[in-house]
């Protein structure tokens, strides 16, 4: 017999869905914004990571790992895509990929058992997930393919980093949580 | 079974994706190929796909040779006692032949001395084992058990005992790729051994070798030798590349001045198991032999003659007892003649004997060999004298003082 243990209440647990415009336009355009936004003067948007966001948006939203961790898949590899050229790395690296599809696979996971809609747990979930996937990235980065595409973050830019993208998490998932279809 | 997909099917879907994407990640990946000087960089997938084989190969060849050698060397010896008689004679027809040679090669090292010749040899080779091939009708590569950690660069050459075999293309950490020199982008310069023609060899992609750039009336011969002339920046000099089969005018109009020769490969290279890879190209002034150091046929005949037995006059203390009183004070094998007609060279050379009582070849029995693969340096007066070079023969001590082996007339052995 196994026990589940869950902080939410049977209410809560509630999949939502999204239009098809909805699925793919969000992610389309963070990953766009997040391409070629810090390229011109707003260099300090570097430190956002919009595709991070709204693969753990969709995630904990739709609480089903397989469509979450598709979700970070895709999102990952086309940011990957459209910021391989940025980095001068020859063809598609696949590290936002892998760290993605990972973040999106916890995410959906985590949502089954935690309140994500409150603004605090969602602070605190992005904040966490920011490092998860830094970590990945890194890991991958340095020690599995030996590419060195970023230098390895500094702690204060880690921490500097997590603490705005749960601000801003909390920000886009109050506009983003509009474009919920009720089922 | 159906349970366990079921019950785990988030996860192992997570794994497929992230599998999937380390593929296509490795497949984008480019690193950079050990010590490759001008090869570029190696795919990723490419590295992790020969690092991941390289040893189940490595095992598989080593098993097999585990047993094929139990088989040889413990089990399959019906004829090694005819063949060990063979090679004995073999080794003593070599003898005389190799002190032959070594005349002709000490003069050629004095003569390139004097023209301050530049030689290019051997310096130092790792040994290798092949576990592996690619070969195919557009390729022939082999895979070898060593990479970069053995000090392994491309470009580097590979050689058997026989001949050249090919050159190091691709090296990774722990194995490598080599490419044979009858693959089409393989290329050696080469020499005629008797006609010193200079060509240079392609690949032609089955067994066979192709040597071009020789004008069409020069005539070259079936059953020539061809050997390596060192100009490629590969391969050493004067390492045998192969026979000459046939040769023809190129059939190509525009190449109908240049010769195409055939030829067979020296080394055996559908059959390649352990190779040499020249990691050291060593380059030196020859340094003028000491003729001092020459050995006759003559002398390496008197060697098989029947002699007095050195046992005995190896000791100076039985020695003194058995000599009669000269009163000269020199050591055995330096005393006058004490029995006329029996004076030999002062200091003949004592040939090593094996256990089976034949003398045993100077390359084998860890006596230093001279540099150019010649007869370890036996110093004899006679010698000396005879070559000329180490002044007036009357300070020869064998022209003062004759000397004899001491011959106890009761241990002489039968004659």
């Amino acid at each position: 017999m196994s026990l589940t243990v869950s902080y939410t209440s049977r209410e809560e647990i509630e999949v939502h869905k999204f239009s098809w415009v909805v699925s793919i336009g969000i992610p389309l355009l963070a990953v766009f914004l997040q391409a070629f936004l810090p390229q011109k003067r707003l260099r300090f948007m570097e430190i956002i990571d919009l595709p991070l966001l709204v693969t753990i948006f969709f995630a904990v939203s739709r609480r089903r790992p397989i469509p979450g961790l598709i979700t970070g898949a895709l999102i990952g590899t086309l940011q990957d895509a459209l910021m391989g050229a940025r980095y001068e790395l020859r063809g598609l690296i696949n590290l936002n990929g892998i760290s993605k599809t990972i973040i999106g696979y916890l995410a959906s996971s985590v949502g089954v058992k935690l309140d994500v809609d409150n603004p605090g747990s969602r602070f605190l979930m992005t904040f966490g997930f920011y490092l998860v996937h830094q970590f990945v990235y890194t890991v991958i980065d340095l020690k599995l393919v030996v590419v060195g595409a970023h230098a390895p973050p500094s702690l204060t830019h880690l921490v500097l980093g997590a603490f705005s993208n749960g601000l801003l998490a909390v920000a886009l998932f109050a506009v983003l949580d509009r474009f919920k279809l009720r089922s | 079974m159906e349970s366990f997909f079921s019950r785990y099917k988030n996860a192992l879907v997570l794994m497929g994706v992230l599998f999937v994407q380390v593929i296509i990640l490795a497949s984008n990946v480019e690193r950079d190929n050990a010590g490759a000087a001008n090869h570029g960089r190696t795919s990723l997938v490419r590295v992790w796909t020969i690092n991941t084989i390289s040893p189940l190969e490595r095992g598989l060849v080593s098993t097999g040779h585990f047993f094929r050698d139990t088989w040889r060397n413990y089990v399959d010896l019906h004829d090694v006692r005819r063949q060990n008689t063979q090679l004995q004679s073999e080794v003593d027809r070599l003898r005389l032949e190799q002190a032959r040679w070594k005349e002709d090669i000490s003069e050629s090292q004095r003569l390139k001395h004097l023209l301050d010749f530049k030689e290019r040899y051997v310096g130092r080779t790792v040994a290798a084992q092949v576990i592996g091939t690619t070969g195919s009708e557009q390729s022939r590569v082999v895979t070898i058990d060593k990479g970069a950690q053995a000090g392994l660069k491309s470009d580097m050459a590979v050689i058997t005992p026989d001949g050249i075999v090919g050159k190091v293309k691709e090296v990774f950490r722990y194995s490598s790729h080599v490419l044979l020199i009858t693959d089409h982008d393989s290329g050696a310069g080469v020499v005629l051994e008797k006609s010193r023609l200079r060509g240079i060899l392609h690949g032609t992609g089955p067994i066979d070798l192709v040597v071009n750039h020789i004008m069409a009336d020069e005539k070259v011969d079936p059953g020539e030798q061809v050997v390596t002339s060192g100009g490629d920046g590969i391969y050493p000099r004067g390492l045998p590349v192969g026979t000459v089969i046939s040769s023809a005018p190129d059939p190509n109009p525009d190449n109908a001045s240049f010769l195409v020769i055939r030829i067979k490969p020296a080394a055996d290279l559908s059959r390649l198991e352990d190779l040499l890879v020249v990691t050291e190209i060593a380059e030196q002034s020859p340094v003028a032999p000491d003729t001092s150091a020459r050995v006759r046929a003559a002398d390496i005949l008197s060697e098989r003659l029947p002699s007095v037995p050195k046992g005995k006059t190896e000791n100076p203390d039985e020695t003194a007892k058995n000599k009669p009183a000269t009163g000269t004070g020199k050591p055995a094998g330096t005393t006058a003649a004490t029995t006329p007609g029996t004076t030999v060279p002062a200091t003949k050379p004592k040939p090593q004997v094996s256990k089976g009582g034949n003398p045993v070849n100077a390359l084998t029995s860890g006596r230093p060999v001279s540099p150019e693969g010649g007869m370890p340096a036996v110093k004899t007066q006679g010698q000396k004298k005879k070559a000329g070079l180490d002044g007036p023969a009357k300070d020869s001590p064998a022209k003062k003082a004759p000397a004899v082996e001491p011959k106890p007339p009761a241990e002489a052995p039968p004659q």
